[in-house]
């Protein structure tokens, strides 16, 4: 894991020595760009594995430089936000942008979503199969989910819902992905069941269905698998 | 839903009209003495004995002594006595009756005509205004007094009646057939049992005859069948109960000055009907209508309006002539039944002009062309009163100069006929002929070709000095000259009616443009309102005057005359038409006794403004030529006015815009700037906690993290007093919501257990996820904070009737009793005990504030055992969402 580079674009002096100071702390090498002008030289010239990017750039609207990054580098995009910036955040990760820490973020949370869009990569490029969290364990080959050695009875679109958040473990997936995945057809896809299709999945595979651990609501965004977890 | 299932909104539109008006039970009886008035009363009587308020507005017992019992159970109002040309009549009181407000009112005979002075010249629009106050009536009518059927009934009984009822008003009312058998009737007609109206004595004995009683009784069931069935497709289509129901058949009925042209409308009306088509009654101008007299265009005028009122749409459409005029019409209002009057003109001029029903059946592909006689219809006497100005005698100054101007040519004739062949005189001759019949018309043009032909054949043909003729070649010129007159004179008189007609099409369409242009100039309501008044008031020769609703009722907003007033009884016809939105005044069916007549502005069915019309010599305001012209103005007017207020309306909306753009640009600015440092606080003290464990650090990340929700307070609490809250609603899972909001209040709630008894099977519910966010925060927050240290805080969800309550209870000194509500509001600390907490006194009132903007109530209590307080928050019954299995088409 060490070793891999991580570029980091804030304008802010304090948030960047902060986020290096963490980001070495776990073994990453980082390089910092203070303006979108740079930050696209950076990602282009300087190859980083990921981009930790801040939306409130002076030189540019953050979302169009979202689109710019993605023409210039295949770099997994986490974008730093506020917490209240639904609206952003949805906008952000439909333009291709992985994931988001929330301002004020806790540090452990925002190198567990590091870790989670590095790991993202290696799965695109044909990696684990099997996804163990806990007691369970999601067979993504056979389609099948185990709890403590007990294959779990899922629906046909609760494993599609399922099947969509293990892809991506630990990475957000909005409203819209996990609609897309279990209603095939677009005049269907209403949140009230998705609503109910995560409640089910949770009545059978969570500890505790009140106090979800494995299936993480992100408000008004989507849903997030066990990131707590990895 | 498919398309088809979808109601049309015409249904709704029907409906939202009839939403609030009273309910109409009309008693329809075949002729007078079947008993329509017995069992109207018999029917209210059983109303009234099951408690209802019914109220007899007038009804006729004509002294009979069964019907007279009836009245006896019911409240009678007082009828109104009227004065007039030295008679009291008794009319019913509308204002009593409509102040009176019964449940049911009952008022006989729908068709009776009021005392002239009464604020409706007919019964049946007291009827309306009842049902537009909202008050329930029965009433009674004969077939025969229906408009449609006037003609038919007229046909075979011999006697026509002049109070009728429009159809309009029978289709919204309930049908009763009060019927009894022929024979029975005239049983009772023999007995004297039966009171005979006026009309029916005249033809007594035609009347009541079998025969007729019969075909009367059959032509009420099948109206009676046929309002059922037109009910019931109401129904249907209110339903949308499948099947092609649209209207696709359209009717247009060529209306033209001849008698019986009301004839043709109410037998258009009858076919519309049958077929559930729209019709259009449309009238032609041409340059032959142009030469009628002012009769004839009142009577055209009286059946455009006869055919309004029937249900049809009217049109006035000018064209060179009438087959041309209808073609064009009929295509473009894409006609498929066309209905025109049998032509009464001569087998002559049909062989020089063809028919114009051939020439229109063949050159009307697709459309059915209906030929009717023209009815000698007895109430539309407009005699064709031919002589027009010009179709006249003409001035006689026209034959003096004519005279002259034979005079002085026979004078040049008489001086040049040494050199000139005596045939070249004949020429001469032509030039009075041809001015005279092109300037001054067919008759002096006659006048003088036989002038002419007498003064050739007297001054220069041999024998010269008599008028016999020796060469017979010299009658060809004599003849020659006379049919130039009239060839020359129709001619001219023909171009030059054409030209005026061409004119006054210009004029009104320069007048039309100009009015437009003007208006579209202005940009302030008063200054268009002004310019109205001005403009139309020179255009038509009329005061105008306009009135728009202000704070005290209708006032005078503009006039053609500064300083034009209108007296209190004006005032209220005014007042009439912009509750109404119809017409009312001088010149039309309603409040005729004022000079002024008032019509609406409307744009949509909003009435915008009503503006009065009147006349210097308290003539009839509006001339019939000027209907359509005056109808374009009033229009324009309506729109200008209209994108007035839409305008003003725009830039409010705009200024609303502006400042939530600027409050929102500056909300997330400071938000920005006072989170940035923020995060880098709380993040540095994480960093530093793992290489130290100095107690200060936890202060440290204590404070700043109380600051940061101070600050996402103090926004929060400024989004709710600005009202600038933008929802953005989606069904949440209560499970999800709170779960989230322990998770992030699990630092400040250090200490305390947090008991969840919120169960997987409830709603979920319609709200703002952020929003709810945040309320759930500061409750837990003001739990964590008042409860003792140590004890547990519990959330429980839990069904009410019909309705959802999410509480949040502490365990603590709880509040103060009967002052629970107070903590809600901004600063609010009871006790002041929280000083030493910590808090911002603004947590509980956004929890308010956005709980309200939700739908949501918020409320706060002690608890039952007095061992600390309940923050709950209540989802009404429109909150909760249902969904049904997202699995069922897996």
């Amino acid at each position: 894991m060490s070793g891999q580079r991580i570029l980091v674009v804030d304008d802010d002096l304090h948030i960047r020595r902060l986020l290096e100071s963490t980001l070495s702390r776990a073994g990453y090498e980082t390089i910092e760009a203070t303006s979108a002008t740079e930050a696209l030289a950076q990602a282009r010239h300087a190859h980083p594995d990921a981009i930790l990017l801040d939306l409130g750039l002076p030189d540019r609207d953050g979302l169009e430089i979202i689109q710019l990054l993605r023409e210039t580098s295949a770099a997994p995009i986490l974008i730093i936000s506020a917490r209240d910036a639904t609206d952003q955040k949805v906008a952000a990760l439909d333009l291709g942008a992985h994931d988001y820490v929330e301002k004020p973020f806790d540090t452990e949370e925002l190198l567990a979503r590091v870790r989670a869009s590095l790991r993202d990569t290696l799965i695109a490029q044909g990696a684990a199969a099997t996804l163990i969290a806990g007691d369970i364990e999601i067979d993504l080959v056979n389609r099948r989910v185990v709890r403590a050695d007990d294959e779990v009875h899922l629906t046909r679109k609760e494993y599609a819902v399922l099947e969509q958040l293990a892809r991506y473990p630990g990475r957000v997936v909005t409203h819209k992905q996990a609609l897309e995945a279990g209603w095939p057809h677009s005049y269907d896809r209403r949140t009230e069941y998705l609503r109910i299709v995560i409640r089910n999945l949770r009545q059978k595979l969570e500890i505790d269905p009140a106090r979800p651990a494995l299936i993480l609501n992100e408000l008004g965004v989507g849903y997030r698998l066990f990131a707590g977890l990895l | 839903m498919t398309e088809r299932d979808r109601p049309a909104p015409e249904a709704f539109l029907r409906e939202a009209a009839q939403e609030g008006r009273g309910r109409l039970k009309i008693f329809l009886g075949a002729a007078p003495g079947v008993g329509k008035t017995y069992e109207m009363l018999r029917e209210a009587a059983s109303r009234a004995a099951a408690g209802l308020d019914v109220v007899v507005g007038v009804v006729e017992t004509h002294g009979r002594a069964e019907t007279e019992a009836l009245t006896r159970s019911l409240a009678i109002l007082p009828r109104r006595q009227i004065d007039y040309e030295g008679r009291t009549l008794a009319e019913m009181d509308l204002d009593a009756l409509i102040g009176r407000r019964p449940a049911l009112a009952l008022v006989d005979e729908l068709a009776h005509s009021n005392a002239p002075g009464s604020r409706h010249p007919k019964r049946y629009q007291d009827v309306e205004e009842l049902l537009a106050a909202g008050i329930d009536v029965y009433s009674t009518i004969n077939i025969q007094h229906i408009e449609s059927l006037n003609d038919v009934v007229a046909s075979f009984t011999r006697v026509r009646v002049r109070e009728t009822v429009p159809d309009s008003i029978l289709e919204q009312a309930e049908i009763e057939v009060v019927d009894i058998p022929p024979d029975e009737l005239i049983e009772r007609l023999k007995e004297g049992k039966v009171y005979l109206p006026e009309e029916a004595t005249r033809a007594l004995g035609h009347f009541f005859s079998k025969s007729n009683l019969s075909a009367l009784r059959e032509l009420a069931l099948r109206h009676a069948a046929q309002a059922v069935d037109a009910q019931m497709l109401d129904y249907l289509r209110d339903q949308a109960l499948g099947g092609a129901w649209g209207a696709s058949e359209r009717i247009v009925v060529a209306v033209s000055e001849l008698a019986g042209a009301d004839g043709l409308v109410r037998a258009a009306k009858r076919m519309a009907d049958a077929l559930h088509a729209s019709w259009t009654a449309l009238h032609i101008e041409t340059a032959r209508t142009r030469q009628l007299g002012p009769e004839e265009h009142k009577h055209i005028a009286s059946v455009l309006a006869l055919a309004t009122q029937l249900g049809a749409r009217v049109a006035t459409v000018p064209a060179e002539n009438v087959i041309e005029g209808l073609k064009a019409f009929a295509v473009e209002a894409r006609a498929t039944q066309l209905i025109v009057g049998k032509s009464t003109r001569s087998k002559w001029f049909e062989l020089r002009h063809g028919s114009v029903v051939d020439r229109l059946v063949r050159e009307t592909p697709g459309i059915a062309v209906h030929v009717l006689p023209f009815g000698p219809g007895p109430d539309t006497a407009a005699r064709p009163a031919r002589p027009g100005p010009r179709a006249g005698w003409g001035r006689p100054a026209a034959y003096f100069y004519t005279t002259l101007m034979v005079a002085a040519v026979s004078a040049l004739g008489t001086t040049v006929l040494d050199f000139l062949a005596i045939g070249n005189i004949a020429l001469l001759y032509l030039l009075p002929v041809m001015a005279a019949a092109s300037l001054f018309g067919l008759r002096p043009g006659l006048y003088a070709g036989l002038a002419s032909s007498l003064a050739y054949n007297f001054f220069f043909l041999p024998p010269v000095g008599t008028l016999s003729v020796s060469n017979p070649e010299n009658v060809v010129s004599i003849f020659v000259l006379i049919g130039v007159a009239i060839v020359t004179s129709q001619l001219t008189s023909r171009v030059r009616v054409q030209a005026d007609l061409a004119g006054a099409s210009a004029r009104t369409n320069a007048a039309l443009a100009g009015y437009l242009r003007q208006l579209t100039a202005l940009n302030n309501a008063d200054a268009v309102a002004h310019a109205a008044c001005a403009e139309i008031a020179r255009l038509l020769s009329l005061r105008v005057i306009l009135l728009e609703k202000g704070a005290a009722g209708l006032t005078v907003e503009a006039a053609s005359e500064p300083g034009a007033r209108l007296e209190t009884m004006e005032t209220a016809a005014a007042q009439w038409v912009y509750d109404h939105g119809q017409p009312a005044g001088r010149g039309t069916g309603t409040l005729t006794a004022s000079d002024w007549q008032f019509q609406p502005l409307r744009a949509g069915d909003h009435i915008l403004a009503v503006m009065g019309l009147a006349r210097d010599d308290g003539a009839d305001p509006v001339r019939a030529d000027q209907l359509t012209l005056l109808g374009s103005l009033v229009e324009q007017t309506a729109l200008a006015l209209e994108r007035l207020r839409l305008e003003a309306e725009m830039r409010d909306v705009d200024a609303v815009r502006e400042r939530d753009r600027l409050r929102a640009a500056l909300l997330s600015s400071v938000s920005h700037d006072l989170r940035t440092p923020l995060t880098s606080v709380l993040a540095a003290t994480a960093e530093l906690r793992r290489r130290s464990d100095d107690p200060l650090l936890d202060t440290i990340e204590s404070e700043a993290t109380r600051l940061n929700r101070f600050v996402a307070n103090l926004l929060d609490m400024a989004r709710v007093e600005a009202g600038a809250l933008r929802l953005n609603i989606e069904p949440v899972d209560l499970t999800d919501a709170v779960a989230g909001a322990v998770h992030d209040t699990r630092r400040s709630l250090e200490g305390h257990a947090i008991q969840l008894d919120v169960s997987p099977e409830l709603p979920l519910v319609a709200v703002d996820p952020q929003l709810f966010h945040h309320v759930l925060l500061n409750l837990l927050d003001n739990a964590g904070r008042y409860g003792a240290p140590d004890t547990p805080i519990m959330i429980r969800a839990s069904r009410t009737y019909g309705a959802l309550r999410l509480a949040v209870i502490d365990e603590g000194s709880g509040l103060p009793p009967g002052r629970e509500a107070e903590v809600f509001e901004t600063f609010r600390r009871l006790d002041g005990s929280d000083r030493a907490i910590g808090g911002t006194g603004l947590g509980l009132a956004i929890v308010k504030g956005f709980a309200e903007a939700m739908g949501m109530s918020a409320r706060a209590e002690n608890r039952d055992d007095g061992r600390g307080a309940v923050f709950s928050l209540h989802f009404p019954e429109r909150l909760l969402v249902r969904a049904s299995s997202p699995d069922a088409d897996a």
